[in-house]
């Protein structure tokens, strides 16, 4: 902003300009981080401790895929599955940008190589597959290598007879793979029939957000559904909801608590109970010994 | 501007009122015009040529949805014997959007299912424009594993905008109904045929279209979102709906080259909506092949190979083990 000719910089406050230009100057970037409900200013280090759970409201905040699995699994051993698969742009795809530059883009800011991670390992020692998606990564999108992902972790617990256990975060389809995204929500879908005819358990769980593709295939197919508190989770979207009924939506609408009055998941978890919980309904559905 | 027509048939559309004129005037007089009608007839007919020969992607998806293109009910009074419908998903309601029943194809008994949109105004709201709630789901679930127990080969039509954006199918778990069907079709042990007739919306179409054998009719689409939703998202512009139209791809020629749609139906000259009655013998033609080719496996193999196909839709790159 250029300090001469802005007339609106000339009667603004000083004190809120000297405010802004010494929070900028004397806190280390990134120290900080408002929570987008309750507007806290919290720091960070604590907020780490707590899981990036609001100490002041309990929201729970978005965090990335491996920092989930990292909160879930034992320390040792972990394999990830699935890790050489990459995607590709077979129908050359672009919109304002190439589907190829977008991929390429979230790749550089995540580290990862597409929107779901799997893991091998064992929470309390009991063995177990968990996959959680970064929603970093394109808006968690479900494309062809979330689903072939997706459907290798499926295979692995069907060879080793495991628990499968899915953390969602998705904005849904992944557009730029067309109907080769949707068609994600067959496969994925049929891979889970599969672990039902093996008796073997598949655990949803929902965080915020997850919507369209990804909502209306693999997140909602859980022996138990289980949701973090205020998570949004629906099929359409609120603002196309609202565009269409014309009509505005109740308070609360989509939010965890809401499915759970409709009967849409087992239960509401905190994320500092989530692995105890999980733990603990997994070893009761394979008649595990609980560990001590 | 004939409201029948779509944009780009408006050439048609006048051409053809030209011809319906002369006739009225040729009846009435002594003067004969049949050459000159023959002549427009055969103008007409290059002209459609011509127009149809190199459709847009975008010109397509309007057409998918052409205001008198034939819709589900109309191919059933063409193509079956004697059609009971079933209602209800025993839970709730009867969604009107997704229809079922039992009906004979030649002389099979199979269950058909599919969705409906209204053609007057009082019946598309009825019909919710044939946009399905999570009941419709779960009655088309219902019958489906009705079917299955019964040995009844499942025919399914795809004619849909998409499942129902509202307040009261999330209440319901629209996407609980949505993934319960895809998880429950791919293991039926009955053959199973979706062929698209209209607009392929997305989940709402999806969810009744996991399948051993997958046709479209020739301008018919199906794609994970509307041209329009995919270009309000991505070009933050619903205008752009043409481009994004041809981007995802989303015709039946273009999905049958990307290996998704096993079989293109070619519809009549000028779009099934021209000649009702042609399309639907070629629809029914299809699906008589269809089914006899699936009803010679036996039961494992049909599922077997119906999980393969799923496993196929799938476009990723691997690296080499010791990268």
């Amino acid at each position: 902003m250029s300090n001469n000719n802005n007339w609106l910089e000339k009667i603004l406050p000083a004190i809120r300009k000297s405010d802004n230009d010494s929070r900028r100057t004397n806190i280390p970037e990134g120290l900080w981080r408002k929570c987008p409900r309750c507007e806290g200013v919290l720091y960070r280090p604590e907020l780490e401790r707590n899981l990036e759970v609001c100490p002041k409201c309990e929201h729970h905040l978005r965090i990335p895929a491996r920092r989930r699995l990292a909160l879930f699994l034992d320390e040792t051993p972990q394999t990830e599955i699935g890790a050489d698969i990459g995607p590709v742009d077979r129908l050359k795809f672009k919109d304002t940008k190439k589907y190829k530059d977008r991929i390429t883009a979230a790749q550089k800011s995540t580290g990862e190589t597409d929107a779901l991670i799997v893991l091998r390992g064992k929470v309390n020692g009991l063995p177990l597959v968990a996959a959680a998606f970064e929603f970093n990564f394109m808006g968690g999108s479900m494309g062809s290598v979330v689903g072939e992902r997706f459907i290798q972790a499926v295979d692995v617990c069907l060879e080793n007879k495991l628990p499968f256990v899915c953390f969602a975060a998705s904005g849904g389809a992944r557009m730029q793979e067309a109907l080769f995204s949707l068609m994600q929500m067959a496969r994925t879908s049929a891979a889970l029939q599969k672990m039902r005819d093996a008796g073997l358990p598949f655990f949803s769980v929902l965080t915020d957000p997850v919507y369209g593709g990804v909502s209306a295939s693999l997140a909602m197919l859980g022996d138990i559904n289980i949701a973090e508190p205020g998570a949004l989770i629906g099929f359409a979207g609120p603002r196309v909801i609202e565009q269409t009924v014309r009509q505005k939506l109740p308070e609360g609408f989509q939010r965890s608590e809401f499915l759970l009055d409709h009967g849409a998941i087992d239960m509401i978890v905190s994320r500092h109970d989530m692995r105890e919980t999980i733990y603990r309904l997994l070893a009761g559905l394979t008649h595990a010994p609980l560990a001590s | 501007m004939n409201p029948n027509f779509l944009e780009f048939e408006q050439p048609i559309a006048e051409l053809e009122a030209k011809i319906e004129e002369l006739r009225l005037v040729g009846s009435g007089s002594k003067v004969n015009i049949s050459d000159e009608i023959a002549k427009l007839q055969e103008k007409n007919l290059s002209l459609t040529e011509s127009i149809f020969k190199n459709l847009t992607p975008w010109q397509i998806s309007q057409l998918s949805r052409h205001p008198r293109r034939p819709y589900f009910l109309d191919y059933i009074r063409r193509m079956f014997g004697e059609f009971d419908e079933l209602h209800g998903d025993r839970t709730f309601s009867d969604d009107a959007a997704i229809m079922g029943g039992i009906t004979r194809l030649d002389d099979k008994p199979v269950m058909i299912i599919g969705h409906q949109k209204g053609r007057s105004t009082k019946d598309k709201v009825r019909r919710n424009f044939g946009m399905p709630k999570p009941e419709g789901y779960r009655k088309a679930l219902r019958l489906m594993e009705m079917a299955e127990r019964f040995k009844l080969p499942i025919l399914t039509f795809i004619d849909t905008p998409g499942a129902f954006p509202g307040i009261d199918a999330e209440e319901r778990g629209q996407s609980e109904a949505i993934a319960r069907n895809l998880m429950v079709m791919s293991k039926l042990k009955t053959p199973i045929i979706a062929t698209v007739i209209g607009e392929g919306g997305s989940g709402g179409a999806l969810a009744i279209g996991v399948c051993d054998h997958l046709q479209m009719l020739q301008y018919s689409t199906y794609s994970v979102i509307s041209p329009e939703g995919c270009a309000s998202i991505l070009w933050r512009s619903a205008d752009k709906a043409p481009d994004a139209a041809e981007a995802m791809g989303l015709t039946a020629g273009r999905l049958n080259d990307l290996g998704i749609v096993d079989e293109v139906i070619q519809e009549p000259l000028g779009g099934a909506h021209r000649d009702h009655d042609h399309a639907a013998l070629r629809v029914k033609e299809s699906l008589a092949k269809a089914l006899e080719r699936l009803q010679t496996l036996s039961t494992e193999d049909l599922v077997d190979q119906r999980y393969k196909r799923l496993l196929s839709y799938s476009n990723v790159s691997r690296k080499s083990a010791e990268e």
